[in-house]
């Protein structure tokens, strides 16, 4: 078994949401409620869930975007939150980002390859002759041509984009790349085309990535596990095939219900899809008002994350038996 | 069976400081009551400017050069402004991507509802408000007499596009055209909008055109399909045609670079894909628009636009290629 890279303990974050002078009371949102989760060398773990889940709270935090209210998570043997400046530098050098939208998160002042070149210079990889010239092979790498580097990201297509903000997340061989969202700004023909170069890029460089999507169809696609979260928790966790083949927990049941696919068209759908996420609930499950097998046990006690088959872990009471 | 719509070589240009666009080069459709057409393609391939060319409400630059709309038998295309504005939220109605912005922010949704019934329909104000509360019962939002009062930023994504659906419903359209009613809803909540959409469509015998760019929605919810590429249909056909026999080598590279949810998956797989890039309506290739990213392109292809020809029975494509390897002749026409 591959060895833990990133370790996730009873990791919380909470937002308060109005309560200004004259205002009813705050209202407090449960982000990222009390997740356990690890990710493993060498891995792809999907992370899927509808949005306002928390899937992307849960990124920030990773990446130290944000400060938690309770717990840590461990790289290296220590908690990221408590590292000092020049740890966390370095430890921002290892951990890279790939945002969803190509089109805001590149500098329009900037060219093409200084963006790739800056995090070499901030970090002082090198002189500026050999950060540049390795700026011009990672440009390649990511199927940008060299004529390309000093255009502007106003000339650039939206694909053509997302690879220059790939090759920036590459520029300091980072160990873990966070990707929220990576695809599903592109059209459906360039989608394809980013896909493979990030499953080529974590063969050539042994990357592991955390891959945040709402699309069920990417996620089983480029993951080899996947974490489905609801509200603030993750509901389950299992290897892509068995949680495509048999979910357990009744929320991702409805999730694949609801996915469009066009291998089957006009199928039936057995599993009726209905209602909208509301708010995380104190005392019972989250899930119980849109769950067609909720109990009295549902509306009094949170389900726990537990373990049902080899690396299959899923948050109902009643999973397993439904 | 007559077509309630039918869209006859329409073509939209537009005036740009860099010169003249075909954003609609020569589309041709037709579509029956009762039946959902899914309109495909990528961003900027022409299919939101097609529905707005239907309803007359082009931006300023933008002008049909060509065509006609038939609608039930009139041209909509040379109809007085007045009779238009009569058509359009009475028997064509429309809803659009993102309902936060379609919505009035500082009006209740029963009186926007209300204002839509009040415009077409003779009625009291207090009739209408509460007509617009019995609409939203019919789309499904729950305690519908306390929801009216309700401003948009009360609601969730989900229920806004419900309320655009409701109104969109207030004056029993005959044609309903929807422009990525679900692209910014989640999973869950897009599969409930297709279907309230196709209840509805099947309840009021309305005829629906869905433009999107996700051909998962469109095997879901179609039963007519129209591919289009910079401008043009590229191929047409039902539904399971389409997908169980892509004649365009457009639409098969679309329905082969998918990634699949339905497989099981060793992790090991690339997706085909499709090279290159959509060209750009001012520098179109001169032969097909496609040639430039396709594997199958052979000479006449950069040279000669091919036009869309039946190549099976009520399945029509616009290649070469296909049409000689099904038909075994060679349909070309040169313009």
């Amino acid at each position: 078994m591959a060895s833990v890279l990133i370790d996730i303990q009873k990791l919380e974050k909470k937002y308060t949401l109005g309560g200004g002078f004259l205002q009813n009371r705050p209202r407090i949102v449960r982000a990222v409620d009390v997740i356990d989760l690890q990710i493993f060398e060498g891995e792809t773990l999907g992370l899927v869930g509808e949005s306002g889940c928390g899937k992307s709270t849960l990124a920030k935090l990773l990446m130290r975007l944000e400060e938690p209210d309770g717990g840590s998570v461990i790289f290296k043997d220590q908690d990221i939150f408590s590292l000092s400046p020049g740890d966390l530098k370095a430890y921002r050098s290892r951990v890279q980002m790939i945002f969803q939208d190509p089109y805001s998160s590149l500098n329009p002042r900037q060219s093409a390859i200084s963006i790739i070149e800056e995090p070499l210079t901030i970090h002082s990889i090198s002189d500026r002759k050999q950060n540049r010239e390795a700026s011009i092979r990672l440009m390649t790498k990511v199927g940008l041509s060299s004529e390309q580097a000093g255009r502007y990201p106003h000339e650039f297509s939206g694909g053509q984009r997302q690879r220059i903000g790939i090759a920036r997340a590459l520029a300091l061989q980072p160990s873990l790349i966070i990707a929220d969202e990576p695809v599903s700004a592109l059209d459906a023909s360039i989608q394809a085309q980013i896909l493979n170069l990030l499953k080529d890029l974590k063969k050539d460089y042994g990357l592991t990535y955390l891959f945040i999507s709402h699309d069920l169809n990417v996620i089983r696609h480029v993951s080899d596990r996947i974490a489905v979260m609801y509200l603030g928790h993750i509901v389950e966790l299992a290897g892509k095939n068995d949680l495509y083949r048999e979910p357990l927990h009744p929320y991702t049941r409805m999730l694949l219900a609801a996915m469009p696919s066009c291998d089957l068209p006009g199928k039936n759908r057995d599993i009726t899809v209905r209602g909208e996420a509301g708010e995380s609930d104190d005392a019972g499950c989250n899930f119980k008002d849109r769950c067609v097998y909720k109990t009295d046990l549902c509306k009094t006690t949170k389900p726990l994350l537990k373990f049902y088959r080899e690396g299959g872990w899923c948050a109902c009471h009643h999973a397993g038996t439904i | 069976m007559q077509p309630l719509l039918s869209i006859e070589n329409l073509k939209t240009v537009f005036s740009t400081a860099r010169g003249e666009i075909r954003a609609v080069d020569g589309v041709s459709v037709s579509l029956a009551s009762g039946q959902t057409l899914g309109v495909v393609g990528e961003s900027g391939c022409g299919k939101t400017m097609l529905a707005l060319s239907i309803m007359r409400l082009l931006p300023p630059n933008g002008r049909v050069a060509e065509g006609s709309v038939l609608f039930d038998g009139i041209d909509l295309l040379s109809l007085p402004e007045a009779d238009m504005r009569e058509k359009r939220g009475s028997d064509i109605a429309m809803i659009f991507q993102e309902p936060m912005t379609s919505l009035n922010p500082v009006l209740r949704v029963g009186d926007q509802i209300a204002e839509a019934i009040r415009l077409h329909q003779n009625v009291p104000a207090k009739e209408a408000l509460a007509r617009s509360a019995e609409l939203l019962d019919e789309v499904g939002i729950p305690q519908p007499q306390r929801r009216v009062r309700d401003y948009p930023h009360q609601m969730s994504g989900g229920m806004r596009q419900r309320v655009m659906i409701a109104m969109a419903m207030s004056c029993h359209p005959r044609l309903l055209l929807a422009d990525e009613p679900t692209t910014a809803l989640d999973v869950t909540i897009q599969a409930q909008i297709l279907s309230l959409i196709s209840s509805l469509k099947e309840k009021n015998n309305m005829a629906v055109i869905l433009i999107t760019h996700d051909l998962g929605v469109v095997a879901e919810a179609a039963q007519k399909v129209a591919v289009m590429y910079a401008g043009k249909i590229v191929e047409t056909s039902d539904v399971e045609k389409l997908f169980s026999n892509p004649l365009h080598p457009y639409t098969r590279g679309l329905i082969e670079s998918r990634p699949s949810g339905c497989s099981a998956t060793d992790g090991n797989e690339r997706l085909k894909t499709i090279p290159g890039t959509v060209p750009s309506l001012y520098e179109l290739p001169s032969g097909c628009r496609f040639s430039e990213r396709c594997n199958l392109a052979e000479n006449i292809c950069r040279q000669a636009q091919p036009e869309l020809v039946e190549i099976d029975k009520g399945h029509f494509a616009a290649c070469f290629v296909a049409e000689r390897t099904v038909r075994g002749i060679h349909g070309i026409r040169f313009n």
